[in-house]
């Protein structure tokens, strides 16, 4: 997994609530079974007026000049500033590849889906959830080329007139996310602690070992 | 110090090791797997030269690119061919059991859980689809996950986890006759909304609760998840401890009475402490019917579309007006007056038997309306499809109007041929009215089995109880 640590990048912004998995990219393209190239399909029903199918060349489908993403100002945005309960709806974690495969690296919200929220933490990409007035001011203070900093360590994030806003993060997923560290190997150096926990289970329950 | 809850006593169960921040690597008992979110999971095992932790714990079905119709002659479309392929591969690579597509017990992974016993009081369930949550009916702790994680559990039969706080929704009173699971859980989302229960484990309880099947009760937590919570529970008793008797992956002889025992003290107890508690009226409770693209833009079925500019949170009214343009419809209509063109009654919320026999009580020696286009009765499992075939339930929808297909997910998501059609409306049994779901441009109203049978019937929406 690709590590985060400090972010200087374009913020763009999507203004709307319960923004849902489907949304960002639907279920047409679950069918692959590859985890890349996901992002020329990201918000694919609100970025295109075709209908989107996998494996369609992007670069010649109508375009909806009116959906944010598609404004050139935006172009190269790392940073999606956005409103409520963002990632609602299906686990799929093509969710979050999707908008890391488009660029994305940060997410601002004033609250996320739950499992929406966990799958971005295993492919790179900080959701950082802020106080709605808070995220109400960064919607009211952007303009064009609006820059902020996203600085993982210090859990701050630094916008370009020197105001700052910290943000929570969990000790442990921060600690991941710096480092890069996959979770299996992580959870694997408790090995013998699971065989423990399984030969205790076992007496309790022994219809779950059979 | 105070009790526990039902929450606290499933994750206590299952904690292997706690790190200082609190974070817990959390035993898994069942790991379901299906074709669209495993397959980068399995990959990443190959890369890594892993396998598998326990591989008896897990169970594998293809249900969300499956067809309905022509089973005997494959699956047409190439690329949902090669996922469901690619399952069958990776289920045979690393000894994982999988009941594949031709297989009488396939169907939809959260119906064939239960069904099979597989899925079972007391354990953790997981699965890489959302709607695990419907495991929490038997008292388990049972969520959705992502695909890393269907890969972690593979593993290591554990995941990462932090503790969720406690949400007590409880329902006072009786509900009305003729209101079923599926009308409770939408009141309850139309009334804490689709962000309600975000950061919690939902525990369901009340005698409206406890009065329901164990089938009703799949359906309510199956949609704890539209209400923000991964996860939803009903305690144990004596309902969930029958259902479970005599299935195929139930405990046998002495392990039955073993287990019966250890899942008397599957509830919350008396003194146990929430972090939240939301009571709900149910004796009001009245048909649902959705009429936005989220599952709290709900009404009762003698109600009227909302009227947005009433609505003076301004995020909230952008999407209310953004639902009532892409639905079709406008403030002040009477939901009764909405036609629709097609019906659905299937999907992991409202496919098992009860349901189907809900539909077909209504359907029995009615026809379907000139204006409906499709009616599509798609069973949750094979063996729910037998089921019904022995009690002469399919002859009653075909009779009617209805097709009777095989089973699978369907058009709840139409990653198969089953879909709407840009503009359609459709009267549909499943848990998710968002934009596009059942189709490019189609629009979904949730309603339970019998409301959607009797949609069919009177080409619009209509209150069963009064369908003459
Ligand atoms: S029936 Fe629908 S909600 Fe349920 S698992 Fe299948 S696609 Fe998901």
């Amino acid at each position: 997994m690709q590590a985060f640590t400090l972010l200087t990048g374009l913020v763009a912004p999507l203004n709307r609530a319960n923004v849902d998995t489907d949304a960002i990219i639907p279920k047409q393209f679950l069918k692959s079974i590859k985890r890349a190239g996901f992002g020329p399909y990201l918000f694919d029903e609100w970025r295109y007026l075709d209908r989107g199918e996998p494996d369609m060349d992007c670069t010649h489908r109508l375009i909806n000049k009116d959906f944010v993403l598609n404004k050139s100002q935006y172009k190269g945005a790392e940073i999606l500033l956005t409103r409520e309960n963002f990632g609602c709806g299906s686990s799929r974690e093509h969710a979050p590849w999707a908008l890391e495969d488009f660029g994305f690296r940060v997410i601002i919200a004033p609250s996320f889906a739950d499992i929406f929220y966990n799958n971005c933490f295993k492919n790179g990409l900080l959701p950082i959830a802020l106080a709605a007035d808070c995220v109400d001011g960064l919607f009211n203070e952007l303009s064009e080329g609006y820059t902020l900093t996203v600085d993982l360590d210090a859990q701050k994030i630094i916008a370009a007139n020197g105001r700052e806003i910290g943000f929570d993060v969990d000790e442990n997923r921060k600690y991941r996310l710096l480092n890069g560290l996959d979770d299996i190997g992580l959870s694997l150096q408790h090995a013998d602690q699971i065989r423990a926990y399984e030969v205790e289970r076992a007496k309790r329950a022994p219809w779950l070992f059979v | 110090m105070s009790g526990k809850t039902l929450y606290d006593k499933l994750w206590e169960d299952h904690v292997v090791y706690t790190e200082d921040d609190g974070s817990s690597l959390i035993y898994i008992d069942r790991h379901l797997v299906h074709e669209v979110t495993s397959p980068q999971a399995f990959e990443g095992l190959r890369l890594a030269g892993r396998q598998p932790w326990r591989a008896s714990r897990n169970l594998a079905v293809a249900d969300h690119n499956v067809p309905t119709t022509g089973r005997d002659k494959g699956i047409t479309d190439p690329v949902a061919r090669l996922q469901v392929d690619t399952l069958d591969k990776n289920c045979t690579e690393f000894g994982i059991t999988e009941f594949t597509m031709t297989d009488a017990r396939q169907g939809i992974v959260h119906v064939i859980g239960p069904e099979q016993g597989a899925t079972l009081p007391g354990m953790t369930v997981v699965c890489g689809d959302s709607h695990t949550s419907t495991h929490g009916a038997s008292g388990a702790l049972a969520f959705g996950i992502g695909t890393s994680e269907v890969e972690h559990v593979l593993a290591t039969q554990c995941l990462v986890q932090k503790k969720a706080k406690n949400l007590l929704i409880h329902l006072n009173g009786q509900t009305r006759a003729g209101i079923t699971a599926k009308d409770i859980v939408l009141a309850i989302i139309g009334k804490i909304g689709t962000a309600g229960g975000n950061g919690y484990t939902i525990e369901f309880a009340g005698v409206a609760i406890r009065a329901l099947s164990m089938e009703g009760r799949m359906t309510v937590c199956n949609m704890a998840i539209e209400a923000g919570a991964r996860a939803g529970l009903i305690a144990v008793d004596d309902i969930t401890i029958d259902y479970y008797r005599n299935r195929p992956y139930s405990p046998k002889d002495s392990d039955w009475f073993m287990a019966e025992r250890l899942w008397q003290r599957l509830h919350s107890d008396e003194d146990a402490v929430f972090d939240k508690v939301i009571e709900i009226d149910a004796t009001t409770i009245k048909p649902q019917v959705t009429w936005g693209t989220s599952p709290e833009l709900v009404v009762a079925v003698d109600d009227v579309v909302p009227d947005p500019t009433a609505e003076y949170d301004a995020v909230k009214r952008q999407s209310m007006l953004r639902a009532l343009e892409y639905m079709g419809l406008k403030a002040g209509q009477a939901i009764t007056d909405i036609a629709v063109d097609k019906v659905f009654i299937g999907s992991c919320t409202n496919s098992r038997i009860e349901d189907l026999r809900a539909a077909a009580q209504v359907a029995k020696g009615r026809k379907i309306a000139n204006n409906i286009k499709l009616a599509l009765v798609v069973p949750g499992s094979g063996l729910v499809k037998k089921q019904a075939e022995s009690e002469g339930l399919d002859q009653i929808f075909i009779d009617a109007g209805f097709e009777w297909r095989e089973p699978g997910c369907s058009m709840c998501l139409a990653m198969n041929a089953d879909r709407l059609e840009e503009g359609e409306r459709c009267a549909s049994t499943s848990n998710r009215n968002f934009e596009g779901r059942q189709g490019y441009g189609g629009r979904t109203h949730l309603v339970s089995p019998a409301m959607a049978a009797a949609a069919a019937i009177a080409g619009h929406f209509v209150d069963v109880q009064q369908l003459s």
